[in-house]
């Protein structure tokens, strides 16, 4: 178990070595250097020239990329050039409400996808299954925001049940918390959902015709405890892994989502950053949320070498 | 092929025939490819035609119009400039589609080369596959809005932003498909005897690839759509006045609770697109696998 955490371990550390990489270039690219995108266009390029300077720019590739990386680990990732703070205060200031929405969003997400995912496996070829793939199919066509602006019109516009749009931090209560990301988590839940529900069904429907199935029903076990316990457990791998995955178009989508609600989180932060040309905060802001995504799929990894015994050491 | 007598070219002529019979009874049994190809071609007709068909500019400001529901002037209604949404709808496909097909294009070529060399290759394939695990690991859209920050705003920095996002999923799978093809006996045959690498690549690999990377061209293509539409939407894509879908859905947020259609009608449209382009992508896939019969629900 320890040999297997520590070998997946490792393998991350070519991956975010290009991460690295990818991200440093971002800014390293940028035609004119960093000074151009963050003076703007009425810069006179002797202002450039000394911004660039300040920066560090004129320094060779590899001394540049050093430095930064240095910085990375020591918690210096730049600062932000419009708003007075340093990149990772920035990015701790804006994260908790991103944090919130893509968990209840998740959750929504869970909710809705896997007791849909298994009756639609286990009703195969009915009404049921029909509808649960064409709604599948229709989820993954539409993008996330489009379906936050339906549902904001649907329950904050004609129907008022829910405010339009705002944040109340989880201080001013769970309740008050909620009635604000209710609408914002529905919408990313559902999309989500669409994609959760389609692995759900087509790994369940994998284990449902294996043989251990028919031995399980043969000898006289409940529906229930066949599909719960038995299918839904071997096929259980693959949605955790769906689910991990997925995680990285949550983020993204709760990105565009924060930006029609008003919810003060990394979405907002980065669309100011876009508009402003800001890019050391997009710099770090793509570095944390690909750090974050790695770390979600490693636990995920982890998790189900806990779940399935055939991970575990002595049973190769 | 004059040395087939002939009996046999007619034995081969009568299985032809009926490979061809099967291939279009396959066909008529999967509706999703159908209606995935007409709804994508009917999209790209107008989008093709439109100059044509109308005079109207697209940018055209008619400020007295503003906000107008649908009605017999103006099919879907205008938007909060008073510009025609049905026009505008048209013109936002053209760039649409211009950037989904040129995303797709492009990094199917790109994922190409990068997939069929790391397929053959041992030392190269380490290394190209790394770079294309850390690309794989930064989610999508900030990729490209990363991109964009740094090149600026312009059709071209957005393609060449998600065509950067999409060729490590098109090596992937092609390297996949290709370290299949490359086991075959063929292939080992035309080694033995003497062929060159580019040779055994591009001539006996290639073609063995080229079923699932249509499939994925498909997929990305649509993908490449939405990606569009939020970028845009976020400011981070096409240009302002241009018409595209999403720069649509980025005006109509300030507008949609009043005017709901300047939000309805390119978001239709976003979604018809997409769905056609993926029913098209998953028919060709059950169409394309030899192992899913005409007919049989999968």
């Amino acid at each position: 178990m320890l040999s297997y955490i520590v070998k997946r371990v490792l393998s991350l550390i070519p991956v975010l070595f290009v991460v690295s990489c990818v991200v440093f270039l971002v800014v390293y690219l940028i035609p004119g250097g960093p000074a151009t995108a963050l003076l703007g266009m009425e810069a006179t390029p002797m202002q450039i020239e000394e911004l660039n300077t300040e920066l560090g720019f004129n320094r060779p590739f590899l001394v540049q990329y050093a430095d930064w990386f240095r910085g990375i680990f020591r918690g210096d990732w730049g600062d932000s050039f419009f708003l007075h703070q340093s990149v990772l205060e920035a990015i701790g200031e804006y994260f908790l409400p991103t944090l919130s929405l893509a968990v209840f969003a998740q959750i929504f997400a869970l909710l809705l996808s896997i007791p849909v995912g298994i009756l639609a496996a286990y009703r195969r070829g009915t009404a049921l299954d029909v509808a649960a793939v064409s709604i599948s199919l229709l989820g993954a066509a539409l993008p996330g925001f489009l379906l936050s602006m339906f549902l904001m019109l649907f329950f904050g516009v004609y129907h008022q049940w829910f405010p339009v749009a705002g944040y109340a931090g989880l201080a001013e209560g769970l309740g008050e918390h909620l009635k604000y990301l209710f609408v914002p988590a529905l919408s990313l839940g559902i999309v989500q959902a669409a994609y959760i529900t389609r692995m759900t069904r087509s790994s369940l429907l994998e284990t449902l015709y294996k043989n251990y199935i028919r031995t399980a029903r043969s000898k006289g076990l409940k529906e229930h405890k066949v599909v719960l316990r038995y299918a839904l457990k071997n096929a259980a791998p693959a949605i955790l892994t769906a689910v991990g995955q997925s995680f990285g178009s949550l983020i993204t989508g709760t990105i565009v989502t924060e930006t029609i609600f008003n919810i003060p989180g990394i979405g907002m932060l980065t669309i100011g950053a876009i508009n402003r040309r800001d890019v050391f905060v997009i710099q770090g802001v793509v570095l944390f949320v690909t750090l974050l995504y790695v770390l979600v799929n490693l636990v995920v990894d982890v998790l189900y070498g806990f779940v399935d015994p055939r991970l575990q050491p002595g049973r190769r | 092929m004059s040395f087939i007598n002939k009996n046999t070219s007619a034995v081969s002529e009568a299985i032809f025939k009926e490979q061809r019979q099967l291939r279009k009874e396959r066909l008529l049994a999967s509706p999703g490819l159908i209606i995935g190809f007409v709804g994508f071609v009917i999209i790209l007709i107008l989008a093709v035609l439109v100059p044509f068909i109308s005079k109207t500019d697209p940018n055209a400001m008619v400020v007295v119009d503003r906000l107008k529901p649908p009605d017999g002037e103006h099919i879907l209604g205008t938007d909060e400039f008073g510009r025609d949404l049905f026009i505008r709808l048209m013109y936002g496909a053209r760039v649409s589609l211009w950037v989904g097909g040129c995303v797709a294009v492009f990094s199917c070529i790109c994922g190409v080369i990068i997939g069929i060399y790391a397929s053959y290759f041992k030392l190269l394939d380490h290394i190209l596959m790394r770079i294309c695990d850390g690309l794989i690991a930064i989610p999508g859209i900030l990729l490209a809005i990363a991109l964009i920050a740094a090149l600026g705003t312009s059709s071209w920095n957005v393609i060449v932003a998600l065509t950067i996002v999409y060729t490590p999923s098109v090596a992937r799978t092609v390297r996949a498909s290709a370290m299949v093809v490359r086991e075959q006996p063929y292939v080992e045959a035309a080694k033995v005897q003497g062929f060159g690498n580019a040779r055994i690549l591009w001539k006996l690999i290639l073609p063995g690839v080229i079923s699932p990377l249509t499939v994925q061209a498909s997929f990305i293509f649509a993908q490449a759509i939405i990606s569009e539409a939020s970028l845009s939407f976020l400011g981070a894509g096409i240009p302002a006045p241009a018409a595209s879908w999403g720069n649509m859905l980025q005006a109509s947020k300030l507008v949609f609770s009043k005017a709901p259609w300047t939000m309805i009608c390119p978001g239709a449209a976003v979604v018809l697109c997409v769905l056609s382009l993926n029913l098209l992508g998953d028919g060709l896939r059950d169409f394309m696998d030899p192992r899913t019969k005409g007919g049989a629900k999968k």
